[in-house]
């Protein structure tokens, strides 16, 4: 079953087969959506009208173009404004864990560890109820005493960043401290021997050492932030992420527009990803 | 304080604020609103009637055996068509065409699960892809809907967790040496029982932390049974969300929601138990 | 060729080529039955490639291996009569040493309790005793050695191959191991092949060495024949250690060459087929010179030089003197001898070597 076993034509041509029919299964969904983002048609199917631009560039009614359509491309920029933040703030928590699970040992450190991986097999939606309940009796609360109203505790863009943060940190830090593990602390010591202060060495040899580890997972956080759905759903408030907003779009009927956002999404991931191979392979 | 403590602290203060105020907390404030009853608005008492809800009215637990007896059904389905992909890719395809073929692994990953889903509703329904290509072809004189269905759902489940289970299994299988496998027949093993004593053995880290997350994802899913499943697949996730967002019943939804999290736990904690895994290595090298 | 009983492994013209590599060029040998065999040779020599190919992990391009008169070509390789230990021993890390050394009976169909009489014997063969039942990961590097052997003797095979198993061991544990193997290659009287790049490890335990490079045999012998009379370049060099200069032939009588060596030096030597002019490669062995205060007591060495020693090499038996010839600055590995007389030796001395035209071997330049 390894190259050096001798097996016969048969089997391995007929495994050959199976493995090229399950790529192919994995890229037809995508190469449909693809296709249809062109279709010079109302609906993204059957028959095939003829190639146009228009779901992407039209300005006129039937085919408004996504670059002119309002509602998504507001969602668009709400995406971007939360995964930001999200992977920001992930990539900020995930380091100092790294840090805090490479570096000490202390008591609790194991149980804090799995504490740490659980928001991982808590269900997305499980974590997005949770956090709605308790930001809204905090925010009760207050009201009750103090009569403030706060806005960032009702449903909205900050509880949509808090739920996602709560579960793409574990990512990050999982990411990080792949890396982190791989260290040499000599390097570090090195750079004490040689005259730097402990934070000098840190920021001048762990942490260039740590960057495609960083980078790496703010991409990851970032793809994962913008692809969500289960948390952001129970969390969104009137300003939804292009997600939600592609859902609605998606209950109401479809327009090849959907396909045309879907094609752009695409596009901008496989350009992420791109971006953080080649960043990881230096 | 030296200045080992006082960074040892600062390095522990976001971890706990992290887990404490988003995972922690939020999650025994769940289970005390799940824990009463509205007497009346604003007023209310700690009860169990939630639960008993819950035990008693046939939709919800069949709803909720169904989604999980499902999600165990997506996930074996999963690690069978997965497990000669992840083989193939660990130790039959070398250098560049491996690299390229876990890559393309990889590409669904980079695209939101509602792209996935929005592609095989374009396939699949009555005006779809397929339809139309059967019909082209004669074999059916009328459209066909696919969509909506038991079935349209399981693909699509599987379709979107496929990742999971292909990655853990590959990173476990490639660190398997290729003379361990050799050795196995050289001493007179063929292919079945080297799979069976020395592949698997070996590959079960990876089939379990695939199978954890892949099982979890199913459970929890909301996007795919709501567009591809059909009337009768109501999926678990649909009634905590209608109970919150639409009926505004959040002590129901709290305690549905405690439902779903004591399920995977308990599934989870049986499938380490199980094969003698831990959570921490499991997760660790699943990613 | 039919003779009474065939040998219990014989490769004839075996060849293989990848792509447009020649990995193992049209070699021919065969392993009487219960004998030692070693392939010696560098990484890249092509020795690996012969061990795979008989234990049927790789399909020869031409040529054909036969095992005790059959040939086994096309036969996979859990069907053929060889076992192989593997060169990380390739241990099963899922199973306990009991299973592991099970494994093959199992493969067989033989029944539980003779697999556990059969596993408990030949733990007992490799004296380790009542330990199947633990982890392989809880083992010594010399007892999972020995149990990678016994998971391929219990299953009796004509041939055991042997890829570089001690090459992860650490040396004092090698040097022991060495001995262990040939001990349990009597005690099973199995035909081993055996690979290695270790010229230790051939030569001590082995019957017959076959010097490979660059696909090919050199020199197939037993191991002295190998260290006294290599038959090229290649062989002189690898095996043992030499001084090793490049020179031009000035006279040749037969057998009987004069060299001049690049560095200036002249030197009576012995090589076939040599003519004046020729480009030559010489060999002396350290040990083959010998050594004086005195030149009276040099005696008839066809080669005396009075030398002056830079540098003590001091490793216990195996002390080295390094010399130079003020004369052409030529610099020569000499072995101390083991007497009182050379013990006070110091950089600077004046001395007198000495060797004889047989121990300057010469080979006309491989151009490396």
């Amino acid at each position: 079953m390894i190259p050096s076993i001798p097996q016969p034509r048969g089997v391995r041509l007929i495994y050959k087969a199976y493995v090229v029919a399950f790529f192919l299964w994995l890229a037809l969904p995508l190469v449909a959506v693809s296709v249809f983002a062109f279709n010079d048609s109302q609906f993204p199917s059957l028959p095939w009208e003829g190639f146009t631009w228009g779901w992407f560039f039209g300005d006129a009614r039937p085919q408004i173009g996504l670059f002119h359509e309002r509602r998504i491309l507001s969602s668009i920029w709400t995406s971007v404004f939360v995964a930001f933040w999200v992977s920001l703030l992930a990539v900020t928590v995930g380091t100092t864990n790294a840090f805090l699970f490479n570096r000490y040992s202390f008591r609790g450190r194991g149980f804090l560890y799995v504490l740490m991986l659980l928001p991982l097999v808590v269900p997305g939606i499980v974590l997005g109820i949770s956090i709605l309940i308790f930001s809204s009796r905090v925010a009760g609360t207050v009201q009750d005493l103090s009569g403030l109203y706060v806005e960032a505790l009702r449903p909205g863009l900050p509880l949509v960043i808090a739920g996602q943060f709560s579960f793409i940190t574990t990512i990050a830090t999982l990411v990080i401290s792949a890396r982190l593990i791989k260290f040499d602390r000599s390097l570090e010591e090195a750079a004490l021997n040689l005259g730097a202060s402990p934070l000098t060495a840190v920021r001048t040899i762990t942490i260039p050492y740590l960057m495609p580890a960083l980078v790496g997972a703010f991409v990851v956080a970032f793809l994962m932030s913008f692809e969500n759905f289960n948390t952001t759903l129970m969390l969104v408030g009137s300003d939804a992420p292009l997600t939600i907003t592609m859902f609605d779009r998606l209950k109401e009927g479809s327009t090849p527009v959907l396909n045309a956002v879907s094609l752009l999404l695409m596009v901008g991931s496989g350009v992420l990803a791109l971006v953080m191979i080649s960043f990881q392979r230096r | 304080m030296t200045p080992g403590r006082l960074s040892f602290f600062l390095l522990l203060a976001p971890l706990v604020l992290w887990l404490g105020l988003l995972i922690v907390i939020p999650h025994i404030d769940m289970a005390l609103v799940s824990l009463r009853a509205r007497v009346a608005p604003g007023e209310y008492t700690p009860s169990l009637q939630n639960y008993a809800d819950f035990f008693t009215q046939p939709l919800y637990l069949v709803t909720f055996a169904r989604t999980a007896i499902m999600s165990i059904l997506a996930t074996a389905i999963t690690l069978i068509i997965g497990f000669p992909i992840s083989y193939y890719i660990a130790k039959i395809a070398k250098g560049r065409s491996q690299a390229s073929l876990f890559l393309m692994c990889l590409i669904p990953f980079w695209v939101s699960e509602l792209v996935r889903t929005f592609g095989w509703i374009i396939l699949l329904r009555e005006t779809g892809v397929i339809s139309g290509l059967l019909q082209w072809a004669g074999l059916a004189d009328q459209p066909v809907e696919m969509l909506y269905n038991d079935s349209a759902m399981m693909l699509g489940l599987v379709y979107t967790s496929m990742l999971f289970m292909v990655v853990p299994l590959t990173t476990t299988l490639e660190s398997l040496d290729d003379a361990v496998i050799e050795a196995g027949y050289d001493l007179g093993g063929n292919g079945f029982s080297v799979l069976r004593e020395i592949v698997i053995p070996h590959a079960m880290p990876g089939i379990v932390s695939g199978c954890i997350v892949v099982f979890m994802l199913s459970l929890g899913n909301y996007l795919t049974p709501t567009m591809l499943g059909g009337k009768d697949s109501l999926w678990f996730t649909q009634l905590i969300y209608s109970q919150f967002i639409v009926r505004f019943n959040w002590e129901l939804g709290a305690a549905f929601g405690f439902c779903l999290l004591g399920a995977s736990s308990l599934i989870v904690w049986g499938m380490l138990r199980l094969t003698g895994q831990t959570l921490e290595r499991t997760m660790g090298e699943g990613s | 060729m039919m003779t009474d009983t065939p040998p219990d492994l014989e490769c004839r013209g075996l060849a293989k080529r990848f792509d447009n590599v020649t990995a193992v060029d049209s070699v021919d040998f065969s392993v009487p039955a219960g004998s030692f065999f070693s392939i010696l040779g560098p990484s890249g020599c092509g020795k690996t490639t012969i061990m795979r190919m008989i234990a049927g992990f790789l399909e020869p391009s031409s040529g054909d291996i036969r095992i005790k008169g059959r040939s086994v070509l096309g036969v996979p390789p859990n069907k053929r009569p060889v076992n192989m230990v593997f060169q990380h021993l390739a241990l099963f890390p899922m199973m306990n040493v009991a299973e592991n050394i099970g494994y093959g009976l199992r493969r067989q169909g033989v029944s539980k309790s003779e697999i556990m009489r059969r596993t408990g014997e030949v733990l007992e063969r490799i004296s380790l005793p009542g330990i199947g039942g633990r982890k392989v990961s809880e083992l010594s590097g010399g007892q999972r050695q020995r149990v990678a052997i016994a998971r391929c003797m219990v299953l009796e095979p004509d041939v055991l191959l042997l890829d570089e198993p001690l090459g992860a061991l650490d040396l004092k544990l090698r040097e022991k191991m060495k001995v262990e193997l040939k001990a349990l290659q009597a005690e099973f009287d199995t035909t081993f092949v055996y690979i290695t790049h270790d010229q230790g490890e051939a030569l001590v335990m082995s019957d017959k060495v076959a010097v490979m490079n660059a696909g090919r045999f050199e020199q197939v012998g037993p191991a002295r024949e190998l260290y006294y009379n290599p038959a090229t370049a290649f062989v002189a060099g690898f095996v043992g250690d030499a001084n090793r200069w490049k020179g031009r032939v000035t006279a040749a009588h037969g057998a009987d060459v004069t060299v001049l060596l690049d560095s200036g030096l002249t030197l009576c030597a012995r090589g076939t087929g040599l003519a004046q002019g020729d480009r030559v490669e010489i060999f002396v062995r350290p040990e083959a010179i010998s050594i004086a205060h005195d030149p009276h007591a040099m005696g008839e060495d066809a080669n005396q030089i009075a030398v002056q020693v830079t540098a003590m090499l001091f490793n216990g038996a195996n002390s080295r003197v390094l010399v130079r010839d003020p004369q052409s600055g030529a610099e020569i590995d000499v072995a101390l001898p083991q007497s009182a007389a050379f013990a006070g030796l110091d950089k600077g001395d004046a001395v007198h070597i000495g060797w004889n035209r047989d121990q300057s071997l010469c080979f006309a330049d491989s151009g490396t």
